[in-house]
């Protein structure tokens, strides 16, 4: 493993591979493509020491696409393949490509697990609130009262907040960005790119064929700013078209203040590195259209990381005990001799 | 105890009372699940392995934590069978049984050869625990025990006597009654205390009281046998002949760990287990957690399904990777499974077989994993599948799945069972000579490297990223030939379910020529696989004596077949498959060689008696055969 080629002066082509990029024109999977390429060659990534690792649905053919090793696996596993990626060789850089029905309906389980870990893995979450590879189902992240080929008098089902879920399985990094936003897309990537631990990037993604515009509030070029606000450490909640809006805590209650009448001092402060999540949380439960959706980094904190645990126990095993022999394996316990 | 061959008197022996020796004796202690059966079971065995006799034992427990107290349900038993000579099986029957209570005595006593020694805690026969086991009379005051040599002993009221120094309170004490029991037994077999008091306090060396009191309970009973009049004779087994070496005590669980972490030394790779707790097969779970110093890496994942992906990105990664599991835990594996077999990744999956369908007999033995993991997958989806035969052969086979893995590029099935798993028999020690060599190929040439073109054997190259220049990404979905694109050709399709397939059936250039023990061709072949060799064995071994016409086939590789079985079972008039399920193999050999194939299937949760296998020989012989 120490063969490795120099990867710098590598530039972005030299991360794209021949295949052909199958997605529909105009899907938001393109720019996430583009920006995670860019990211890579200006970190100088080691293509021989990536990974990408991707379930099943649209957003998954992402790894054939990246000059790097990539395993394209099976529908909600791609956390637990990467984990034991990462268990194999800690050294590499894995990234997990998923969607919306493969990270939070079959593969909800992993999803809970790898984070609850904080596997050093960096987990994109490529978010259309709908099926698309099997052609337009509601997901589980679809508006409740969605009308889809299986829902056609309107989805029944609650949907699910991946942000939410993220914090309740204690994340250490979570993000939440919209494809078209492009540059805020790189700085995210970046940031989750220098992440100890687990990464979760929620990416508002648009499907122009089953679930065209589902953003459109937060991607309008005029619109979009009375809909989301940004999330930047140590500064107050601050948004609408003209910066005049603003978020208040009320009691427990987030909600939007006029700054004609509020002053910025009483706004909340976004602090990123809190220790305790509730804020977070309370920030990821702002939907539209009551709130401006938060986009930008939620929680950033430092914990632990499973593959540091993982050797660090074999380190110390080995440290203690010497480098286990066969000789030694074979004899332990009570053994006896026949002449 | 009829078989004794001479009764002498020992000299320099401290008890007068005269000792007969036995070829071999099979005891099995039973009591209520909380009573330390197993524990006690397991030093009897050690103590006797220590002495040189062969052992082979048979744990039979229930799947409750702890069944209602003192009830049908609750019977814990250990089976330990023990002799001068090499054996196969734990013992159809026992000659001693240790009863603990009445529930113990009326589960097990249809165990116990007539005249055989019961040996029962008397004070357990209370009215209370009569009326938990259901007996509607005090078995010990009526005469339907008439056929056995009953001993009653007060075995908790001496261990309260004995471990009153102690202080210990009266639930304490009373729980070190297992330990008196074995102190008997060895009194009764003429077995060394030292090993166990050993035992005892490195176990206990945080609890000194409880150390004590288990050390003077053994004394206890050990004494009892010596100085009451209850005992008249004892017993001894002498040394068997087995093969010079050192010697060592393995369940089939702990030989299947000891054989992964050897692989992963013969391979030079690290040790990857990633697996679901799931009975029978947590042991080796717990056992590789303890490896650390081996460089295992252990991931107790969220589930089955996680448990089987993580070996898939391990191997990806370039691991020996590794995952174990049981019939239920085998059934939601599969998919990732097949994804392993259509990427072409060595791992090694251990399904240590339980009485199924469904949640099944979870504690309990049964082979009817077989069909599952040889056509249990979507598609045509071949992998190789190998079954160990005996407790310390688990070692072996482990080693024998990775090899395979490793230079076939596939996952491979590694069948055990709740037999071999929890039983244990001797393992000798091998010298670091004797193992295989596993010898890894990867890819390194990056200008010419292609993921999916082949070498000689039909395997693809092994490139694992951190590697130079072997960049490649592969999936689930099907590939090109030679570039591992995704590809949906149809003769492309074709072709490369041809080369899955073919690539499973080199796997038999692997397979040495199969033994056929006792007839070489005639009236009856007998055919095994798995866990089911010792009973079978023996069975065969005792109709040979008795010059029948049988031979017996027992078959390490199940899938795919030895090249030379059909030849063999052509040269017999009839074909008897043996095995613990409703006749897998039996149908698998029947489609495959055209064979009017007959099937032994017994389905109750434990092994073959050797007797069950004789009756079917001698009723399929008719005469025919002596």
């Amino acid at each position: 493993m120490s063969d490795t080629t120099n990867p710098s002066g590598l530039n972005v082509k030299q991360y794209k591979t021949d295949q052909q990029v199958k997605w529909c024109p105009g899907c938001g999977d393109h720019a996430i493509l583009v920006q995670l390429q860019k990211v890579l060659a200006a970190n100088g990534a080691d293509r021989d020491r990536t990974v990408f690792v991707s379930g099943i649905g649209c957003s998954s053919r992402f790894p054939y696409y990246m000059d790097t090793f990539g395993f394209h696996g099976i529908h909600g596993r791609a956390p637990a393949i990467a984990t034991g990626v990462k268990c194999a060789n800690p050294d590499l850089d894995v990234w997990v490509i998923t969607g919306d029905g493969d990270a939070l309906s079959i593969g909800g389980n992993h999803f809970l697990h790898v984070i609850r870990r904080n596997v050093g893995l960096k987990i994109i979450l490529f978010n259309n609130r709908i099926y698309g590879l099997t052609k337009g189902q509601y997901s589980p992240t679809s508006e409740f009262g969605t009308r889809t080929k299986s829902s056609p008098a309107g989805s029944i089902d609650h949907p699910i907040h991946p942000i939410s879920v993220a914090i309740g399985a204690e994340i250490t990094f979570v993000a939440r960005v919209v494809d078209r936003d492009v540059h805020h897309l790189q700085y995210i990537l970046e940031r989750a790119a220098a992440h100890k631990g687990t990464a979760f990037i929620e990416v508002y993604q648009n499907c122009q064929v089953y679930n065209n515009d589902a953003y459109g509030y937060a991607t309008d070029r005029q619109a979009k700013h009375d809909h989301i606000v940004y999330l930047e450490p140590g500064k107050p909640l601050i948004f609408g078209t003209n910066r005049d809006k603003g978020i208040r805590l009320n009691g427990e209650e987030p909600e939007v203040v006029d700054l004609a009448k509020v002053s910025p001092d009483d706004l909340v402060i976004h602090d990123e590195k809190a220790e305790d999540p509730s804020m977070a949380f309370r920030l990821a439960r702002m939907h539209h259209p009551e709130y401006p959706v938060p986009l930008g980094v939620f929680r950033a904190v430092e914990k632990p990381v499973y593959e540091d645990l993982l050797m660090g126990q074999i380190e110390a095993a080995q440290q203690k005990s010497g480098p286990g022999s066969l000789r030694e394996l074979f004899s332990s316990g009570d053994a006896w001799k026949v002449d | 105890m009829g078989t004794a061959t001479s009764t002498k008197t020992k000299a320099k022996d401290k008890s007068v009372k005269p000792i007969e020796e036995l070829p071999q004796a099979v005891v099995r202690f039973a009591g209520d699940s909380g009573d330390g059966m197993q524990l006690v079971g397991s030093q009897f065995t050690a103590a006797s392995a220590t002495m040189g006799n062969d052992v082979a034992t048979f744990p039979d427990y229930p799947a409750e934590i702890r069944a209602p107290l003192g009830t049908l349900a609750g019977v814990s038993g250990f089976q330990v069978n023990f002799s001068s000579r090499d054996i196969h099986t734990p013992g159809d029957r026992v000659n001693v049984l240790v009863a603990m209570n009445p529930a113990a005595l009326k589960v097990c006593v249809g165990e116990l050869y007539e005249g055989g020694m019961l040996i029962v805690n008397e004070d357990e026969f209370t009215p209370a625990n009569l009326t938990r086991a259901e007996c509607e009379a005090n078995p010990l005051e009526t005469d339907e025990l008439e056929g056995y040599r009953v001993f009653r002993v007060p075995m908790t009221s001496q261990t309260l006597e004995a471990v009153k120094e102690t202080g210990l309170g009266p639930k304490d004490a009373s729980r070190c009654k297992n330990f008196y029991a074995l102190g008997l037994l060895y009194w009764l077999f003429d077995r060394p205390l030292e090993g166990t008091k050993r035992w005892v306090n490195t176990k206990f060396n945080r609890v000194p009281m409880v150390a004590r009191a288990n050390t003077l309970a053994l004394e206890a009973g050990y004494a009892f046998g010596e100085k009451t009049d209850v005992f008249t004779v004892r017993h001894r087994v002498e040394r068997a002949s087995l093969r010079p070496g050192m010697y060592r005590n393995l369940t089939g669980n702990q030989a299947a760990a000891i054989g992964l972490v050897t692989a992963g030394r013969l391979a030079g790779k690290p040790v990857f287990y990633g697996s679901y707790p799931i009975t029978p097969a947590s042991e080796i779970l717990h056992e590789l957690a303890s490896y650390k110093s081996h460089d295992v890496r252990v991931f107790q994942a969220e589930d089955e399904i996680a448990a089987m992906c993580s070996v898939i990105g391990a191997a990806f990664a370039g691991a020996l990777a590794v995952t174990g599991t049981s019939g239920p835990g085998m059934a939601l594996k599969q998919e990732a499974i097949g994804l392993g077999v259509m990427t072409e990744l060595p791992c090694v999956i251990v399904d240590v077989q339980r009485g199924g369908p469904s949640t099944g007999l979870p504690t309990k033995t049964e082979q009817s994993d077989l069909w599952q993991v040889i056509l249990g997958r979507n598609g045509d989806c071949p992998l190789p599948v190998i079954a160990a035969q005996s407790p310390a052969d688990c070692f072996w086979t482990a080693i024998e799945a990775t090899r395979i893995a490793i230079k076939y590029m596939t996952p491979v099935v590694m069948l055990s069972d709740g037999y071999l798993a929890n039983g244990s028999e001797p393992w000798r020690i091998p010298d670091e000579a004797e193992l295989p060599k596993i010898e890894v190929r990867h890819a390194s040439d990056g200008s010419s490297f292609e993921p999916y073109t082949r070498d000689g054997n039909g395997a693809r190259p092994w490139a694992i990223p951190g590697m130079a220049d072997l960049r490649h990404r592969i999936g689930g979905l099907e590939k090109a030939d030679i570039t591992g694109n995704v590809c949906y050709v149809p003769e492309n399709h074709q072709r490369m379910t041809e080369l899955r397939a073919q690539k499973t059936a080199n796997v038999a250039r692997d397979i040495p020529a199969t033994e056929v023990f006792g007839a070489e061709s005639g009236e009856l072949l007998v055919v095994s696989w798995g866990g089911t060799f010792g009973a079978v064995r023996t069975a065969i071994e005792q109709a040979a004596d008795a010059e029948k016409s049988v031979g017996h086939v027992h078959l390490r590789w199940v899938n795919p077949l030895p090249p030379d079985l059909g030849a063999i079972l052509k040269r017999f008039r009839q074909v008897l498959v043996c095995e613990l399920n409703m006749g897998q193999l039996q149908s698998l050999l029947r489609s495959r060689y055209l064979v009017d194939a007959q099937g032994l299937h017994k389905v109750m949760g434990r092994p073959f008696r050797v007797s069950d296998i004789l009756e079917k020989v001698d009723e399929l012989l008719g005469g025919a055969g002596s």
